[in-house]
């Protein structure tokens, strides 16, 4: 086991670490106060210098996309916090927010000080029963002790934070998807330019950042650069663009694993070590066939890839589309290839917004596809139908207007260049996985 | 002057002209093509069928290419932007998102009203393949007939360019369409109870790019390659959409608007859309007729003519002043003229009137907000005045001395005495004479009335000319704000109607046939508040009588709405 001492999980198994005076009690919004005593401007700065990257999937660094908001903009400029954490595999805001909402609402409030906005929106997915009632206590907690609302803690700085429940679709989480749930319409993922930073909700400059990235701005206020910079991986010397992969990460380790949950791991963990030191290893010492580096949008890690680092850059090495959000599924070697990938095509078709073209008719087409191949109907020429279409669909940017037809193409194409030979058995062989259950619910 | 490069072809742009790749590429004679874009209507880029390269042409002449396709619609152009839209990557581009669109969607052309315009026909024509490679059955939805009065969905023609959605939450603010479901499962439906029955509402037909939203007064009625289409001018109010009229052997079948952005825009309502049943009324009358001593009887126009003339001319001689003409803002300026300057020239002492347009209610301003009022920037307006030509008689009216008063204030002078002869155009197929009002005529001793449907006045008549509707007629419509359109004979006239141009042109007795260019240029050199009708032909889009009432840089929205100029002189 690696000696790291979580830091972002630290509390979470503390009794009652979801209320304000256990917060406060472990030093909570001290950071805040500390933000607070400093000009805006050296707080994006703070948070720029540690190259704190989003924790969202795309990885894009906070601080400077804090730096695109328009200088001297009279307001209201918003934040909007994303928590429709709806990747499959991904659960760490869920155990962030039931358990130590305040360490987020914390973030938030540093986040909101820094970026000159007076109004914070907490989009949660529906699901989330249990964070919605925790946050809604902690937010109520916070205005009662003065920690948001007018002139908190005398500073002049005033703070709202409200909370949005949304009502569960996977593209609320693409961040002008959420900007147009925001704002009570259908969350189709808008045209840019203009970006968010420019013109986003109510068409007011808007920052999107995730909940996870909350966090840690919490904790770089606490810690400061330098512990920040001290863990995870720094920039390939070789590779100009890229910006590091500082910091801890929490990854969700599900799927076939002894001990799936979500660990907290300094970024550039290798798949192996994390299933094996934290998972526990596959469940009676069966074999690995594919882990899923970062919700299944990523693409499949073959088992000769397992030493990938998980940080930034390591699974875009190995054909993958990224890191993702560090959900790491693990795929054992007695499941069939076909039907996981099925399985992943059948998601994005039911999620796909339907608004261009290539992905509401491209997603739904794989899944019928890997349907008819499951049902023992599959023909070679399949396989290449299927790699033209999920290389076509989503070439972002350009054929669509988001990232989910992308998304959608990724698995299926990775799938079938890393594990061909085993597609092409399951079709020869004309055998049927489809269970009578499936035909029933199946969407 | 900014140049933009289409296909390497250099296109220069106006001054502060704002086009995004289409239109650029438009003024190439480049197609690009597309669905969900629509110039009156927001960008949304969701059908990613007008992808395109795009790329930036330095000072050095050196071109720095995107490294992606892009949707045209959403990409403005400056100088030097370069547009290539046939690299392999642009075709790959359009066949693959033609394939997709074509997945789902049933091949019922045969069946289908949009076959032969139809968007999706003819980019799969020209960019897409030959065949589809779905090998499941493609997905069922159920037809909506009930999505509104007029319009009728069939459900899985849609391709989901929300063109329709946008347009009534747009231009009609209705919002009776929206998108329901998600996926490949989505559909156009309407909120359970509240049709799309907005005054604006058959345009989603037209705006539909496939046989999706259909009207159900043109269902299967005919095939669209049948049709023979006529520029013309809406007559059913004064805001003058430019439209086209479909007909095929003399029966029309349908109106569809014209672009005109001097004019109304994109559109037009369903009261003119559908406002043209008269033209085939059963009521119409068919050949000319004369009082003989055995009551009223059919005869020919060889016939009637010299009677007519014959009786006016007797009436000028006997009494001057007693002669009178009422004429209608359903005539266009060609006829107004002829007739007025005939009867002027059989006496100078003749009287001339127009009736006011018939005028119903408030003029009706598109977009609505939440409660059904105007909003401040209007795009479409529907006109109380149920005219299409009260500005172009009256200017022809004020130049022979005439007067705009209700037919009452004629009648009265026919019963007092003051008029014995009287010619009577009527024009307005919602009737323009009640039967009260033609007791004074009886006094009259000539009643001549020009008219294409049946009414009360008839019996009251000496002779009756058969006019026609404004479908069948050529000349000039003046709208609103003064702006002169061209109306086009698009169907022969039933029975034996004439045009009432040539029954002016006749009774005048002139030479030759009546050509509305040659009137037109005639007036322009007669009456100088028409003088720019001396262009003869009025092109599609019309002149403005008043070049200063064109402002140079108007804006399309209020072309569109052809606000009225806060004290300007557009009426």
């Amino acid at each position: 086991m690696s000696t790291y001492e979580p830091v972002l999980l630290a509390r979470i198994n503390k009794d009652q670490s979801h209320t304000l005076d256990s917060y406060l009690a472990d030093g909570g919004y001290d950071a805040f106060k500390k933000a607070l005593g400093m000009a805006p401007a050296d707080v994006t700065n703070l948070v720029k210098d540690s190259g704190l990257r989003g924790r969202g999937g795309a990885g894009f660094p906070t601080g400077l996309k804090w730096t695109f908001l328009p200088k001297d903009h009279p307001g209201p400029i918003y934040l909007a916090v994303n928590g429709d954490e709806s990747e499959p595999g991904t659960f760490n805001n869920r155990i962030l927010l039931e358990k130590d909402p305040h360490q987020v609402l914390e973030g938030i409030a540093i986040s909101c000080y820094a970026i000159r906005s007076n109004t914070a929106y907490l989009y949660l997915r529906y699901e989330y029963g249990g964070a919605w009632r925790a946050l809604q206590k902690a937010v109520a907690e916070c205005y009662e002790k003065g920690i948001f609302g007018k002139n908190v803690f005398g500073s002049g700085f005033d703070l709202d934070v409200r909370l949005h429940r949304g009502a569960a679709a996977y593209i609320c989480g693409e961040e002008t998807g959420l900007i147009e749930s925001l704002e009570g319409k259908r969350a189709w993922p808008r045209i840019k330019p203009p970006f968010p930073a420019i013109e986003g909700l109510f068409r007011k400059p808007t920052i999107v950042n995730n909940i996870e990235t909350m966090a840690c701005v919490t904790q770089i206020l606490k810690r400061g650069i330098e512990w920040f910079k001290s863990i995870g991986v720094p920039p390939d010397p070789n590779n100009p663009r890229d910006a590091g992969s500082y910091g801890p990460k929490l990854y969700c380790l599900s799927g076939h694993v002894n001990k799936p949950g979500c660990y907290e791991v300094p970024l550039g963990i290798t798949a192996r070590r994390l299933i094996e030191e934290y998972g526990g290893g596959v469940p009676g010492g069966r074999g690995i066939k594919a882990v899923v580096p970062g919700g299944i949008s990523m693409g499949f890690l073959a088992p000769s890839e397992l030493d990938t680092p998980l940080d930034f850059n390591g699974p875009g090495k190995v054909g993958c589309l990224g890191l993702g959000t560090a959900a790491v599924v693990v795929v054992d070697d007695q499941t069939s290839i076909v039907d996981v990938v099925y399985n992943c095509a059948r998601f994005f078709a039911h999620e796909s917004c339907g608004q261009c073209t290539p992905c509401r008719e491209g997603t739904n087409w794989m899944q019928r596809i890997l349907h008819r191949i499951r049902s023992g109907q599959g023909r070679m020429e399949d396989l290449d139908l299927l790699l033209e279409v999920s290389n076509g669909i989503g070439m972002m940017p350009g054929t669509t207007i988001c990232g989910l037809a992308d998304g959608a193409g990724w698995p299926v194409k990775n799938a079938i260049r890393k594990f061909r030979s085993e597609f092409e058995e399951y079709i020869q062989s004309g055998r049927s996985t489809i269970k009578p259950s499936e035909l029933v619910g199946a969407h | 002057m900014p140049t933009v490069y289409v296909n390497d072809q250099p296109v220069e742009l106006g001054a502060g002209e704002k086009l995004n790749c289409i239109q650029a590429a438009q003024k190439a004679g480049v197609e690009i093509p597309h669905y969900c874009w629509h110039p009156s209507l927001s960008v949304v880029a969701s059908c990613r069928m007008c992808l395109v390269e795009v790329g930036d042409k330095k000072p050095d002449g050196t071109v720095a290419m995107v490294p992606k396709v892009v949707p045209g619609c959403q990409t403005p152009v400056k100088d030097g932007t370069v547009i290539v839209t046939n690299s392999p990557k642009v075709k790959a581009a359009q066949a693959g998102t033609l394939e997709y669109l074509l997945l789902n969607h049933p091949l019922d052309c045969p069946v289908c009203d949009q076959a032969g315009e139809c968007g999706l026909q003819d980019f799969s024509f020209k960019y897409g393949r030959a065949y589809s490679r779905l090998a499941e059955p493609k997905n069922q939805k159920v037809d909506k007939p009930h999505i509104g009065e007029q319009i009728t969905l069939f459900t899985d023609r849609c391709i989901m360019c929300t063109r329709c959605v946008r347009f009534t939450r747009e231009i009609s603010g209705t919002a009776e369409l929206q998108v329901v479901s998600r996926g490949s499962g989505e559909e156009i439906d309407i909120f359970p109870g509240n049709p799309c029955n907005n005054k604006l509402a058959g345009n989603v037909v037209d705006l539909c790019p496939v046989g999706a939203l259909c009207s159900k007064d043109f269902l299967y009625e005919q095939r669209v390659w049948w049709l023979k289409g006529k520029n013309s001018v809406c007559a059913g109010c004064s805001t003058g959409c430019s439209i086209r009229v479909d007909q095929n052997k003399d029966v029309v079948y349908r109106l569809k608007p014209r672009s005109n952005p001097l004019a109304q825009g994109e559109f037009m309502c369903d009261e003119g859309r559908f406002g043209w049943k008269y033209i085939h009324s059963e009521h119409r009358l068919k050949f000319p007729m004369q009082k003989l001593p055995g009551g009223m009887s059919a005869v020919s126009w060889p016939q009637i003519l010299p009677a007519v003339k014959q009786a006016l001319a007797e009436a000028a001689q006997r009494a001057p002043d007693k002669l009178g003409v009422v004429l209608s803002p359903f005539m266009t300026v060609e006829e107004a003229y002829l007739l007025s300057k005939y009867v002027k020239s059989l006496s100078s002492g003749a009287k001339l009137w127009m009736t006011p347009p018939r005028v119903v209610g408030e003029d009706d301003q598109y977009p609505k907000d939440l409660h059904g009022n105007a909003t401040l920037n209007p795009k479409f307006t529907i006109r109380a005045e149920k005219a299409p030509n009260r500005a172009g008689v009256e200017a022809v009216l004020k130049h022979f001395g005439g007067e705009i008063a209700p037919l009452d204030t004629a009648l009265a002078q026919v019963a007092n005495g003051a008029i014995e002869a009287i010619y009577l155009v009527g024009g307005d197929p919602e009737g323009w004479i009640t039967p009260d009002q033609t007791k004074p005529l009886a006094k009259a001793k000539l009643v001549v009335v020009q008219d294409l449907l049946d009414s009360p006045a008839l019996p009251q008549a000496t002779f009756v000319l058969p006019g026609t509707s404004w479908a069948e007629r050529d000349g000039t419509f003046v709208n609103h704000a003064g702006l002169a359109q061209a109306i086009h004979r698009g169907l022969r006239s039933p029975g034996d109607a004439w045009p009432d141009g040539r029954i002016a042109y006749e009774l005048a007795g002139r030479s030759g046939m009546f050509h509305a260019v040659t009137i037109r240029q005639e007036i322009a050199g007669v009456i100088p508040s028409l003088a720019a009708l001396i262009v003869g032909d009025l092109g599609d889009e019309g002149v403005f009588l008043k070049s200063n009432d064109e402002p140079a840089g108007q804006s399309p929205a209020a072309a569109n709405g052809a606000v009225p100029v806060a004290g300007g002189s557009r009426s």
